[in-house]
């Protein structure tokens, strides 16, 4: 594979400004396919979730999910478009081994979806409006799986197998209008897009948006002009852009390899990349030909979809808070600063803090724990906060028991501890590993008693004033009582014996 | 609109996925240019403002609701299949590297 | 524990047998089994049959004959049919026989799943003999584009049973099937109908579900009966018809008074249209000649008679072959070697799955097949879309305003069913356009939805071969047809003084009258 030569970013915005465009797939999560009633799953056997429909059999007919138009409709809401009063399907013809039908059922000249926009927050909290062109309904295709090459890839294989259980699982396609005055921040852009969009599916319900199964695919168009030029450039389309960071990296390494090839004098090739996520390099697909005749027609074997304003409208009162909106909201209600906000939607647990919250911890205890404790434990045993175990409930439970003295706060996280293994819920746990805080004062004057007696010296030190010197005397009966007692507790009967006002 | 040519008819035969030998290309362009010049009066018949009519009773909002429904098995599946492995179907290679 | 030998049995039109049947007159297996002995005596002259399904219809017969003997709810829960044997076109997906298409590219392919129309016929226990010939892929006037080889004109051996669905109107023409299911895109059913001297319809468009039924043009196929007699068809129609949630384009209305209009016939001051483009030049004279003839029959039974112009169905033959190859080129992609039927392997070069594709569609389709999907493909490529499928989508607009105008003026209209009786084998097999002008009269209707039916008008004078009549009424009037159909059947029966089929020549080497039928019917 040969490497193409790059100019370095800076040099490259120096002299060209850059044109992106967004092709972004969305996989629904519909229980159903969008043409039948095979289930939509992932990691299934493979060619189990099919019928006939998704195998292309002879004599099949497609019938269209009525929660997968619904999900678009969302979306496109969601993305500020307007929806068409009246829609329809198409076939788009070619032959791929993925595709059963030899076709893919599509809209084309009418999507249901059309002129939207999407405003993207930059991390410097610059606001840049993303031009949505359409939003339209489509099918996935099969998964191929190439063997015998030397990398799984395409290239070199001897054969190729084939499951269907992706055949006909419903997806929405997002595109964009140019997007034109990104400069330097297009990578930055990029990858905001379409962490966007994921997030606005997500938010919607209508998508698991999980990236690294492909819920959400990105396809990047870039194209570079020289400054002051108002024409695009030809354009390359890297197909396939399957993480937020990939796509950032992907339009940066195209930038940087067209201005390299403008600068050398040559044009731009219009043409499929594909992204290397190990090289972190494109490489050339194939060259967009006459050979793409897709042959569009109208869908014979479908009726059109009308959306009426009534049907619209209901969707639309169904639609939760957009995220941006969301966020902000929150941010205010929990009183967080910018940085502790952005630390929890980081690290993923501001739906969590708000369900805790919901349940009737304050929002500096919810933080305390999903930051503190759980985000944590999370990332050792790999998995979301959220998919950890902790319910809201569980929270707000430990959070009473130490706010009533039951535990302490390292107590709580042994607790903690137990209600991830499984142990019970929290009062249960205290109950079965005997982690209550010792309130009977009567052990606790004895283990006081032992260890003012170990060191005479240091209960001199504290008659004489010096209260910074309790700490060994606490630490000694914390030690005798295995971290059971009350610490708070422990201060006060010491200075109460020592006669030392507190 | 121009004649259809042998050259055309071996553009769609490849768009087509049907290999010809240069004789049927030959005759195919043949009969094929004596239909198109018997459709072609069909261009003209309609003006602008008739509608095109892709289907013969109008429907809309023909749907299903997102219930699942009967699968096969992989066995059933794979049934027909020329050739399979391991539960996939199976095809020849995709790009050609020889 | 019949009176009737074989011949009379399979005779019997199915209204007929359902009533024996149901009075314990005759056990479905002695009628299933007749049907059989006479598929073994004849079909290797007519070819009507590409799979005979002995075993299956026997064992279904068997349960029927079981249940009425038991008698009780179940017995009475039978459907009307329930018993009557019935051939079905192989262009029909089934579980448990293969399905073809009459095609190489589908030899040996059992579907694993069964047609919503085959569903109902098994729900009312009709034992289903076989699976029919037909023109590969129901492309063709003549069946004689089978990759199986062509089925025979009961009528004339050396003639052509017309298409695609000869295979389905051979059969009951010969009394190997008292009904049959077929296809109709450009007019499979009714032409097929006319030239063997049955009755076939075209149900509306959407009236019957076209789930399993493999495609050839989405937007024009319909299944519907092929009979010999217009009361067989209502009943049949009304067995596989109703509304399914598996076709989109499946209507919602009823149809369910087919039966009782085929009972009810009568024409008495009805206004039947005669269509000045569909008669007339171009029409063999033994043709027109019959045509009249039932105009003035309909006439006496007080019918009045107007004559109407449908002056854009002369660009409907154009438009049909622009909108069903284009829609053909796209349905038989699937076809490719990959999930099912048959793969082949090019003989020299790279051993690339687009090059296993392409050897596999030349080796697997047939000429007209191959035809139609370059046509097709034409008419939809880059730049010629809007002046090829998009004019034709435009005068498909054009031949619906004409068909309004029309019923505006006439509760039915009327027109012979093909311009011709059957030609020769071989007779046109050179020549695509001549070949396509037979659908001349049955296209309209399939461009428009509307239901078509054809019933036998007699024999034409020149050669004495059956004219069919053809009856067109507006979307979802199907009771119409059968309402005028059964009034026009019924006089020239009286004319002919019994079934046009009873002056059909007796098949050569054919057993009937002998003693065959104890060849498996007793027991």
């Amino acid at each position: 594979m040969s490497t193409d030569a790059i100019l370095s970013f800076e040099e490259a915005m120096e002299k060209y400004d850059p044109v992106l465009g967004f092709e972004v797939h969305v996989e629904l999560n519909t229980k159903t396919k969008m043409f039948s009633s095979a289930p939509n799953v992932f990691g299934d056997e493979p060619n189990t979730n099919v019928n006939e429909v998704d195998l292309g059999m002879p004599g099949v007919l497609p019938v269209v999910n009525k929660a997968a138009v619904e999900s678009s409709i969302k979306i496109g809401l969601a993305l500020n478009c307007k929806i068409a009063e009246s829609c329809r399907f198409a076939r788009k013809n070619y032959f791929y081994p993925d595709t059963p039908k030899n076709f893919q059922t599509s809209q084309y000249d009418e999507p249901i979806a059309y002129d939207g926009y999407l405003d993207i927050e930059l991390e410097d909290g610059t606001v840049f409006r993303v031009e949505i062109e359409r939003a339209h309904m489509e099918e996935d295709a099969g998964k191929l799986t190439h063997m015998g090459g030397a990398t799984g890839r395409i290239q070199g294989a001897d054969y190729s197998l084939v499951d269907y259980n992706r055949s006909g699982v419903p997806l929405v396609e997002i595109v964009t209008k140019p997007i034109e005055g990104a400069g330097s921040r297009a990578p930055e852009l990029a990858k905001a897009y379409v962490a966007a969009v994921r997030e606005i599916v997500k938010n919607l319900g209508v998508s698991d948006a999980r990236m690294e199964r492909g819920n959400v695919r990105c396809d990047a168009n870039v194209s570079l002009r020289p400054h002051g030029r108002e024409r695009f450039g030809i354009r390359s389309e890297t197909k396939n852009v399957n993480s937020l960071r990939a796509v950032e990296h992907a339009v940066r390494y195209e930038i940087q390899r067209h201005a390299a090839v403008l600068e050398s004098g040559e044009p731009v090739i219009q043409e499929t990349r594909h992204w290397h996520e190990d090289t972190r390099t494109t490489t050339s697909g194939r060259a967009k030909s006459d050979a793409d005749d897709y042959r569009y027609f109208p869908e014979p074997d479908l009726v059109p979809v009308l959306a009426s304003r009534e049907w619209v409208e209901e969707l639309r009162a169904t639609l939760p808070e957009p995220p941006a909106a969301r966020r902000k909201r929150l941010q205010a209600d929990w009183g967080y600063s910018d940085l502790e906000f952005r630390d929890v939607v980081n690290a993923g647990v501001m739906d969590s803090i708000e369900e805790t919250i919901a349940a009737g911890a304050s929002a500096s205890v919810a933080r305390k724990w999903w930051m503190g404790e759980i985000v944590g434990r999370a990332k050792t045993a790999d998995v979301d906060p959220s998919d950890l175990g902790v319910t809201p409930q569980t929270i707000v439970e430990l959070h009473k028991l130490v706010e009533s003295g039951k535990i302490n706060n390292k107590m709580a996280s042994q607790v903690l501890d137990g209600v991830l293994a499984g142990e019970g819920a929290p009062a249960e746990i205290v109950e079965k590993r005997g982690l209550a805080v010792v309130s009977d004062d009567g052990p606790l004057l004895e283990a006081i008693d032992a260890a003012l007696a170990a060191q005479p010296d240091v209960a001199e030190k504290i008659r004489g004033g010096k209260l910074q010197a309790i700490g060994a005397i606490v630490g000694g009966v914390m030690k005798a009582t295995r971290g059971q007692a009350d610490a708070g507790r422990v201060r006060e009967l010491i200075l109460e014996k020592l006669g030392v006002e507190g | 609109m121009a004649a259809i040519n042998r050259d055309d008819v071996a553009h769609l035969a490849r768009l087509a996925h049907i290999e010809m030998s240069a004789e049927e290309l030959d005759r195919m362009a043949g009969e094929l240019a004596v239909i198109v010049d018997s459709v072609k009066s069909v261009s003209e018949a309609a003006g602008d403002d008739v509608p095109a009519t892709s289907h013969p009773i109008p429907l809309s909002n023909v749907f299903r609701e997102d219930v699942v429904g009967h699968t096969f098995t992989a066995e059933q599946a794979l049934s027909g299949a020329p050739d399979s492995f391991e539960g996939r179907f199976k095809v020849p290679a995709i790009l050609d590297e020889d | 524990m019949t009176e009737l030998n074989n011949s009379e049995l399979i005779r019997l039109s199915a209204a007929q047998l359902a009533v024996k049947l149901a009075a314990r007159e005759v056990t479905s297996v002695e009628v299933t089994q007749a049907y059989l002995d006479r598929i073994a005596d004849v079909d290797g002259q007519v070819n009507a049959f590409l799979h005979v399904n002995a075993e299956e219809a026997l064992a279904v017969a068997a349960e029927v004959d079981a249940i009425r003997a038991a008698g009780g709810a179940e017995a009475e829960e039978l459907h009307e049919l329930a018993g009557v044997p019935i051939a079905v076109k192989d262009l029909i997906v089934t579980i448990g026989q293969p399905t073809t298409a009459g095609s190489k590219i589908l030899e040996g392919w059992h579907s694993p799943y069964d047609a919503t129309v085959i569903k109902k016929l098994r729900a009312a226990k009709m034992p289903i003999l076989g699976k029919t010939n037909l023109d590969e892929f129901a492309m063709g006037s003549s069946t004689e584009h089978s990759a199986y080889g062509p089925t025979r004109n009961p009528w004339d051996l050396d003639r052509i049973p017309g298409g695609s669905g000869g295979g389905s109107a051979a059969a009951v023409a010969a009394f190997e099937a008292p009904l049959a299911l077929g296809t109709d895109t450009g007019g499979s059913i009714r032409q097929p109908g006319a030239v063997t001297g049955t009755v076939g319809m075209k149900p509306t468009y959407g009236a019957v579900s076209r789930y399993g039924a493999i495609a050839m043009a989405s937007s024009l196929d319909q299944i519907g009966p092929v009979s010999r007699t217009v009361l067989d068809s209502a009943l049949l129609q009304e067995v596989i018809g109703g509304h399914d949630p598996f076709d989109s384009t499946s209507l919602t209305d009823p149809f369910d008074t087919l039966v009782a209009a085929a009972k009810t016939g009568n024409v008495k001051g009805m206004k039947i249209g005669i269509v000045k483009e569909l008669h007339g030049e171009g029409y063999q004279a033994g043709v027109e000649n019959r045509f009249n003839e039932s105009l003035e029959l309909l006439k006496e039974a007080g019918a009045e008679i107007v004559e109407v112009s449908c002056p854009n169905f002369k660009y409907a033959l154009g438009a049909y072959y622009l909108i069903m190859p284009s829609e053909v080129s796209s349905n038989l992609a699937k076809f490719d070697g990959v999930r099912y039927g048959l793969r082949v392997l090019p003989k020299d070069g790279p051993m690339t799955i687009e090059r296993v594709m392409g050897a596999t569609r030349a080796a697997g389709f047939g000429d007209e097949v191959k035809r139609r999907i370059i046509l097709g493909t034409y008419a939809l490529s880059a730049g010629y879309y809007d002046a090829y499928y998009g004019s034709a989508q435009k005068v498909r607009t054009l031949i619906q305003r004409d068909f309004d105008a029309a019923f505006a003026q006439a509760d039915v209209l009327i027109s012979p069913t093909a311009p011709t009786t059957a030609f020769r084998l071989g007779e046109k097999l050179d020549d695509p356009l001549a070949m396509y002008l037979n659908d001349v009269a049955t296209i309209p209707a399939n461009m428009a939805g509307i239901p078509g039916l054809s019933l036998p008008g007699g024999l034409a004078d020149e050669d004495g071969l059956p004219v069919g009549i053809q009856l067109l009424a507006p979307a979802r009037e199907d009771a119409r047809l059968y309402r005028v159909g059964a009034v026009l059947e019924s006089l020239l029966e009286e004319k002919w003084g019994g079934p046009l089929l009873a002056q059909a020549p007796e098949l050569k080497n054919a057993a009937l009258g002998t003693a065959s039928n104890s060849a498996g019917g007793s027991n």
